[in-house]
């Protein structure tokens, strides 16, 4: 299919704070999204999956949205060596209903499975277990590569356009193809032992003694304050050693379009108090993975519950040498915003590489929160915020942001004019058009 | 593997077969994926190959290329055997209101999803040894169940192919030979790329599929999918005519 068949369309990103008129051109096919990106046009074209990137890293304002969600076939499986090769639009969701039952999980895994295996690569998406296993980067074997010149490029990992791609956001070309090494599961069930932190302490000692423990997060009520800052629930898990290879089912709860602003001091303060204090919070169960790695994906549309103005995420890593105080500063300035974060996850990242030249993860502790626009107010607190990671030596992870400065990136990201010069020129979006230009 | 049911997908690219077959996929089925993009179907192979079937293969033909119908039917056998299945899931949606003022492309929409249809059907059923069980799937739509004035060229043909499909039902009574005739409502395939999606009415290509698949594992003549496409048409149906002739749908 070329780009006549485009539809224009307003389209938000998953924060949801304004929507970008764009031609929006379907895929169902490796040879249309080809045909896509050879396509002559001076507007600009970017593929698009399942739109889970928070800002604006997946929107393209006045060009061209390449939606891939169709383009969801399996070239090849291998199931004796866990070996799987599959379009780009193929989403993690869908992998893993075909994997699982078969004893392979993914090597690593986002927040949500609601996002494609061409945008996991393209953001270099890391999970609970990043110390041992890295990003997905580290598991890609294979990229098939679909060029503006007309090139159909084949890469391996010693190519300097994998490198590029992986973490690349989108910008190197189509990936049509990802190749990726799954890992074994004897049971959908994981064993997960839940403790209680009461301040930034024990989150750095847990976080040293887990090492039994192949996935690790914690979650950090943002209300506290003084001593009890870093308050919260520790969460590490492993995948059990028998038990039926059982995979997810579907989500049954939707936010409706017409949702009013639910998440607010009140709701934020009582849902925090009965997560934590809950009797069952704490000690260790055996759940399905479903529960343990994507809690949030049983609520669809859950970004609606933050109202009409939407919501940025700040997440950030910063070594661990300035991890304590620059955890305390940024956990301490989202207390003076008028609204406390819903959601503020802390975790510990290892030194392993990804070849991804862009890629987030360095060592050092991670932090994630979600903050309600209440416009400039909101946007000056995520600039303060920014700068307290750059004094730090951290950097902000492109596919949440939304707001970070040109100087911020290009300091967190010394790698990017490489990236650049690997940029397909038929190929942008609005986050390089604020970052890099 | 040999005794695993043989699928005949006609129209294999489109997304409701493909959503058909995979779900199918799981039970280690043989697919004949027939289709007019050779590449395209290699990739539905693959795919359904990856999912479990236990084999999957193209035939690279177009289906509605009227007189090579009988000859395709007689290769597919000797190629695959007998089938136990067939689905017919193709079709043209055009635009109403062009297809009036261009009759090669009114005709053009009746014979692929009108004639054609009824050809591949009669020709599979034409070689079907008597007794043996036999399931065809057919993708109708709820356009074929009154004329409407938004759509009623491609509904003429697939309420054309729903009498027809009803008929071969009847004459099937008693015999292991079943017919499904599946009708959806707005799905979300690139067939309604023009449309505007979004909405309670409109559905994904896997929600048919799983109503599809439930359908022929009960036994059910007609199915529409989703199910609440049933009481909608029936209103429509009897909407007395002072009333639905002032309706813009």
């Amino acid at each position: 299919m070329d780009r006549s068949t485009a539809e224009r369309q307003k389209v938000y990103a998953w924060g949801r704070i304004e929507p970008r008129e764009h031609a929006v051109v379907p895929a169902s096919f490796a040879d249309e999204m080809v045909a896509a990106v050879r396509a002559t046009d001076k507007r600009p074209l970017l593929c698009r999956g399942l739109g889970r990137s928070y800002g604006d890293v997946a929107l393209n304002g006045g060009g061209y949205l390449l939606d891939t969600t169709r383009a969801d076939h399996f070239l090849s499986a291998d199931w004796a060596t866990g070996v799987v090769r599959a379009e780009a639009g193929l989403s993690l969701d869908a992998l893993l209903r075909v994997c699982v039952p078969r004893g392979w999980f993914l090597p690593v895994s986002p927040g949500t499975k609601f996002v494609t295996l061409g945008g996991a690569v393209a953001n270099d998406v890391h999970g609970k277990n990043q110390e041992s296993a890295g990003t997905i980067g580290c598991h890609v074997r294979r990229i098939g590569l679909a060029r503006s010149t007309g090139e159909m490029l084949e890469l391996s990992p010693d190519a300097p356009l994998f490198a590029a791609t992986i973490g690349g956001l989108g910008l190197t070309g189509v990936m049509v193809w990802v190749e990726l090494q799954l890992v074994p599961i004897r049971s959908a069930t994981m064993e997960v032992e839940t403790l209680a932190m009461r301040g930034l302490e024990d989150f750095f000692r847990l976080s040293a003694e887990s090492a039994d423990w192949n996935y690790t997060v914690s979650w950090v009520d943002s209300l506290a304050r003084g001593a009890a800052l870093g308050r919260g629930l520790f969460i590490r898990g492993r995948h059990a050693a028998a038990g039926p290879l059982t995979p997810h089912g579907h989500p049954r709860l939707t936010v409706p379009h017409a949702a009013r602003h639910i998440l607010n001091r009140g709701t934020i303060a009582l849902f925090n108090f009965l997560y934590r204090t809950r009797p069952w919070a704490t000690g260790r169960a055996v759940m399905h993975y479903d529960r343990f790695f994507y809690p949030l994906d049983s609520l669809s549309h859950w970004n609606r519950l933050y109202g009409r103005g939407g919501f940025f995420q700040h997440q950030s890593v910063v070594p661990m040498k300035h991890a304590p105080e620059t955890l305390r500063s940024l956990l301490a300035l989202t207390g003076e915003h008028g609204e406390p974060s819903f959601l503020a996850v802390l975790k510990v990242m290892g030194d392993r590489r990804s070849p991804g030249l862009l890629s987030f993860p360095m060592a050092g502790v991670t932090l994630a929160l979600d903050l309600a626009n209440r416009g400039e107010s909101t946007r000056r607190l995520l600039d303060r915020m920014t700068d307290l990671v750059a004094a730090a030596g951290g950097r902000i992870y492109p596919a949440k942001d939304a707001t970070m400065s040109g100087e911020a990136f290009r300091a967190g990201y010394p790698a990017w004019r490489r990236l650049e010069q690997h940029r397909d020129p038929a190929i942008m979006s609005d986050f390089w058009r604020r970052v890099a230009a | 593997m040999s005794d695993s049911r043989l699928v005949v997908v006609l129209g294999a690219t489109s997304a409701i077969a493909q959503a058909y077959a995979r779900r199918r996929a799981g039970t280690a089925a043989r697919f004949a994926l027939v289709g007019r993009r050779e590449e395209r179907l290699h990739a539905i192979a693959a795919d359904l190959l990856a999912r479990g079937a236990a084999t999957a293969e193209p035939v690279v033909t177009e289906l509605a290329a009227l007189d090579g119908i009988e000859g395709a039917v007689e290769r597919i056998r000797a190629r695959f055997g007998p089938p136990q299945e067939i689905v017919v899931a193709y079709g043209v949606l055009g635009e109403q209101a062009s297809l009036e003022r261009d009759l090669a492309g009114a005709r053009a929409t009746l014979d692929v999803n009108f004639t054609s249809a009824v050809l591949w059907l009669l020709a599979f059923l034409k070689q079907h040894e008597a007794g043996q069980p036999l399931t065809a799937v057919v993708i109708g739509s709820v356009a074929g169940d009154r004329g409407r004035r938004s759509n009623f060229i491609y509904g003429a043909a697939k309420g054309g192919l729903d009498v027809f499909v009803q008929g071969l039902a009847h004459a099937y009574a008693g015999t292991p030979v079943r017919f499904v005739m599946v009708k959806p409502g707005f799905v979300d395939t690139p067939m309604t790329a023009a449309f505007v999606k979004g909405g309670p009415l409109w559905s994904s290509p896997d929600r048919v599929a799983a109503d599809m698949e439930r359908a022929v594992r009960r036994g059910a003549r007609v199915v529409y999918a989703p199910w609440f496409w049933r009481p909608i048409m029936a209103v429509i149906r009897y909407l007395p005519w002072f009333v639905f002739r002032r309706l813009k749908i």
